[in-house]
């Protein structure tokens, strides 16, 4: 071994892609912006309050924000990467060869499906568990406020070695889920497949015990009185996607793992030859993968379940059905991951199986929809912005549902496989479920945890932006699958007459991307107006569920008396009787700050980059970090303090 | 504030705390269950796929298995007497069979890890073939997660020896017990579709 592989591994100066413009600029950029949030902070002195308020805080709603943060800048991250896409599938066309080489084309495609699914639809799950869950089951913490740090530090550093590869090295050109034999070391011999392993194996591991932790928050941690059956939809939803990340997240680790072995140490797990089996990865990945879809959209359906009777000032129709439609769903998630491979030589029996019972799945999904629809039945409906998030969800969600359905028959499937069908089906449910979801969550929530609305006249604008802009881009992609234009396509013949699709899919990007930049304008303007748009109450909404009983935004212990809860919308039943306020304060208990989570996520940084470009010194001192991390932390018993009930009763009184 | 438990409010949250790190970490060996079974399927598949080479029949000696088996289940009786003792307020004696565990579980390990040393030497690496690259696999995560539980005894140890036995590491090694059984129960699985069915 030379000096050189001692100390860099395999890393070299040409791992730069100093040739590129278009990435080393990207790259260039992100250097950029973090130096001048960098100057920023020292020249307004902000670096010590970001720590202590921000980073090193066990706050669920902090972390909350900040994966909500984390996620946002990845959106726009993932919106970079699809106009590249847009544009050369626009423009590569007969002698044209667009704006960038088939290799860089197949990477950005990767790195689109990785972020929007690991980074910004994880990142929204996650980030409005943090605010909400606590809030809506009357707690003031989670069950590990530590574990919950790591969880967001670890998501924070995979996020990092996804963007680190765009300066150092590459990222995967195997697609969003690294098929192999294409993602073995044989046909992909550069660290891009290494990084998307490793970045998704430790922002996976972080998901796991996030999942772990809310279960337990959900099932030990609610308010006294609230049964299972009291708790909000939202609240079921969330169990729901944390029950299936921790039933299936272990599956993407242990993937993951004996992926990277083959790469690594040459073993033949998923190899074509030496009595590998790649098929089998292919079963792992959606075993994994397909109840991931679930745990992405419940918690959106949890969203649309708390908004709809608050502006329909009426409540849900048919909780129960909602609950057991919610765990039909996730039950039902396990049974349907073949058929992302129909055309795998499974036969005609499986497929058969397995297509049924993706029919099957769209029933409890249906009965979500009609429940809405319902409650909506003479309530008096205020189409504010959450509501328009809401209808465009219907609409945009069922036309999803139906092209599922076509999908979901293996005949069908044949044809259908492959193509820009697929990619318009998928993106039909995962931004008007996911996206959506989260948008209209965002403008209900936000006066709760800012403190003032959002501005709803530019809420209304980036909707329509955001949903004209939907079907722009995706309503010819479902066409020209019908025409036979497979996904993932770097270039394609004239006489095909594709390209008029194409470019209007691409109009529609660019409506999309406006309506993005409509939605920061709305930030920058409710901001700049917040004084307007105050909420006193912390109750703008007439709302029904525990976070409104606390004011706004909510005070670090959530909430200063913990009452018992008798009824279903508790609060609403409160403001029904005219319950009087308690004022009988106790001492609290809450977690100190702790930096354990970023020591954690750094040092497992740092064994990624190592395992990625082979630096020995470097994992084995990450490995060590970790545990170090781990041992030290458990020697300190003093992780909490005490708010005595004095404090509590000025500050309340107070705000009084 | 100082370190010493005052007030009820605070015995109160400790007493929580402890219960449910006890049901959260039985969440989380199911999730490691999830783990180990992927591995077991993979391998299932994957042991017939020989290349060519040598098969479970040719490679495994069912007796030093069974030596290596005894180990482990020596060092769970050992670690189960040890949570006895804290149980009992008896601290020395909790660490005496916290290291009799200790080494037991090391006994276990240098065995595995010799038979690992053997297989390769012998040109039976884990490059080999798909059956060896899923025997490694399976067997060498549930080392890993062994060497990972004798850090945990070492720390243990030292937080027994330097806080005595508190309602923090009473709570560490009623989790460390539960991890250390669960290891128990893997490697009797492994010992029996691994080892056992293989020699058959």
């Amino acid at each position: 071994m030379s000096l050189h592989e001692l100390i860099l591994g395999r890393l070299t100066w040409s791992a730069i892609p100093w040739g590129d413009l278009m990435t080393l600029g990207a790259g260039a950029g992100i250097f950029v912006v973090l130096f001048a949030v960098a100057v920023f902070l020292t020249v307004k002195k902000r670096w010590k309050w970001l720590f202590k308020n921000w980073l090193g805080s066990l706050d669920p709603k902090k972390i909350g924000a900040m994966y909500i943060i984390v996620a946002a800048v990845m959106l726009i991250r993932g919106l970079a990467d699809v106009l590249m896409i847009r544009t050369q599938q626009a423009t590569s066309v007969g002698s044209a060869h667009g704006i960038v080489s088939a290799d860089t084309f197949q990477q950005v495609f990767s790195a689109h499906g990785t972020i929007m699914i690991f980074f910004v639809g994880m990142g929204v799950v996650f980030g409005m568990l943090n605010l909400l869950v606590p809030l809506q089951i009357g707690s003031r913490d989670v069950a590990y406020p530590t574990l919950n740090s790591i969880s967001f530090w670890l998501f924070a550093a995979g996020m990092g070695l996804v963007n680190l590869s765009l300066l150092v090295g590459e990222f995967s050109a195997a697609g969003w889920l690294a098929y192999p034999p294409l993602s073995e070391l044989q046909y992909s011999p550069g660290v891009g497949v290494d990084y998307w392993i490793w970045s998704l194996q430790i922002a996976g591991i972080g998901s796991l015990m996030g999942g772990i932790n809310f279960v337990m928050t959900i099932l030990t941690m609610r308010r006294k009185g609230m049964t299972l059956f009291k708790m909000p939809i939202f609240v079921w939803t969330a169990l729901t996607s944390m029950g299936l990340v921790v039933t299936v997240f272990p599956i993407l680790t242990a993937t993951l793992l004996m992926l990277s072995l083959d790469r690594l140490l040459g073993m033949h797990f998923f190899t074509s030859g030496n009595g590998g089996d790649p098929m089998m990865y292919i079963n792992l990945i959606w075993a994994w993968g397909h109840p991931e879809v679930y745990i992405l959209v419940l918690p959106a359906f949890g969203v649309f379940s708390e908004i709809v009777p608050v502006y329909s000032q009426k409540k849900l129709f048919g909780y129960t059905s909602m609950v057991w439609a919610v765990l039909g769903i996730g039950l039902l998630s396990f049974t349907v991951w073949l058929h992302h491979f129909f055309t795998m030589g499974s036969g005609a029996d499986v497929n058969t199986f397995f297509g049924i019972m993706t029919g099957v799945i769209a029933i409890p999904t249906g009965v979500k929809l009609f429940n809405w629809l319902f409650t909506m039945v003479r309530g008096r409906v205020k189409f504010t912005t959450p509501m328009l998030w809401f209808l465009g969800f219907v609409v945009l969600f069922t036309i999803g549902g139906f092209t599922g359905v076509i999908l979901s028959v293996p005949a069908a499937d044949f044809e259908l496989h492959n193509s820009l069908f697929l990619v318009a089906h998928f993106h039909n449910m995962i931004i008007s479920g996911v996206l959506f979801g989260f948008f209209a969550g965002v403008t209900y929530w936000f006066p709760k945890f800012t403190g003032f609305k959002l501005n709803e006249r530019l809420g209304t604008i980036a909707w329509l932006f955001w949903v004209i802009g939907f079907l722009t881009a995706f309503m010819p992609l479902y066409i020209l699958g019908f025409l036979g234009a497979t996904r993932r396509l770097d270039h394609y013949d004239a006489s095909l007459g594709w390209q008029g699709l194409f470019i209007v899919a691409g109009v529609g990007a660019v409506m999309i991307c406006i309506g993005v930049a409509v939605q920061i304008l709305q930030l920058v303007v409710s901001y700049l107006q917040r004084d307007k748009n105050r909420d006193l109450t912390g109750d703008p909404w007439n709302g029904r569920t525990l976070e409104w009983s606390t004011v706004s935004p909510p005070p670090h212990y959530n909430f200063a008396t913990l009452d018992e809860v008798t009824t279903r919308d508790a609060f609403w039943e409160a403001k029904q009787q005219g319950t009087a306020l308690n004022r009988h304060y106790e001492d609290i208990i809450l977690p100190k700050n702790s930096y354990v989570g970023m020591f954690i996520a750094g040092f497992a940084f740092m064994a990624g980059f190592g395992f990625i470009w082979h630096i020995v010194w470097m994992i084995v001192l990450g490995l060590l970090g970790v545990v170090l991390s781990v041992v030290v932390r458990s020697f300190n018993d003093n992780t909490d303090y005490v708010i005595p009930a004095a404090t509590i009763k000025s500050l309340e009184e107070a705000r009084a | 504030m100082s370190e010493v438990v005052t007030t009820a409010l605070e015995r109160e949250a400790l007493e929580q705390r402890a219960e449910r790190s006890t049901i959260g970490f039985w969440l989380y060996i199911m999730t490691d269950c999830v783990l180990f079974a992927s591995l077991f399927a993979v391998y299932a598949i994957l042991h017939v796929n020989t290349f060519g080479g040598p098969g479970p029949k040719e490679l495994f000696h069912p007796g030093s298995v069974l030596a290596e088996t005894l180990l482990l289940l020596a060092s769970s009786y050992a670690c189960g007497l040890s949570v006895l003792r804290a149980r009992n307020g008896e601290r020395f004696k909790a660490i005496f069979w916290l290291v009799l565990t200790f080494a037991l579980g090391v006994g276990f390990l240098a065995l595995e890890l010799t038979e690992f040393g053997d297989l390769i030497a012998t040109g039976n690496s884990f490059s080999r073939s798909g059956f060896l690259s899923a025997f490694f696999t399976l067997v060498g995560t549930h080392g890993a997660h062994i060497t990972i539980g004798l850090i945990w005894i070492a720390v243990m140890v030292t937080q027994l020896f330097q806080k005595g036995l508190t309602p923090h590491t009473a709570r560490r090694l009623t989790l460390f017990s539960l991890f250390w059984h669960f290891l128990d129960v893997v490697w009797i699985f492994i010992f029996s579709t691994v080892y056992l069915m293989g020699a058959a």
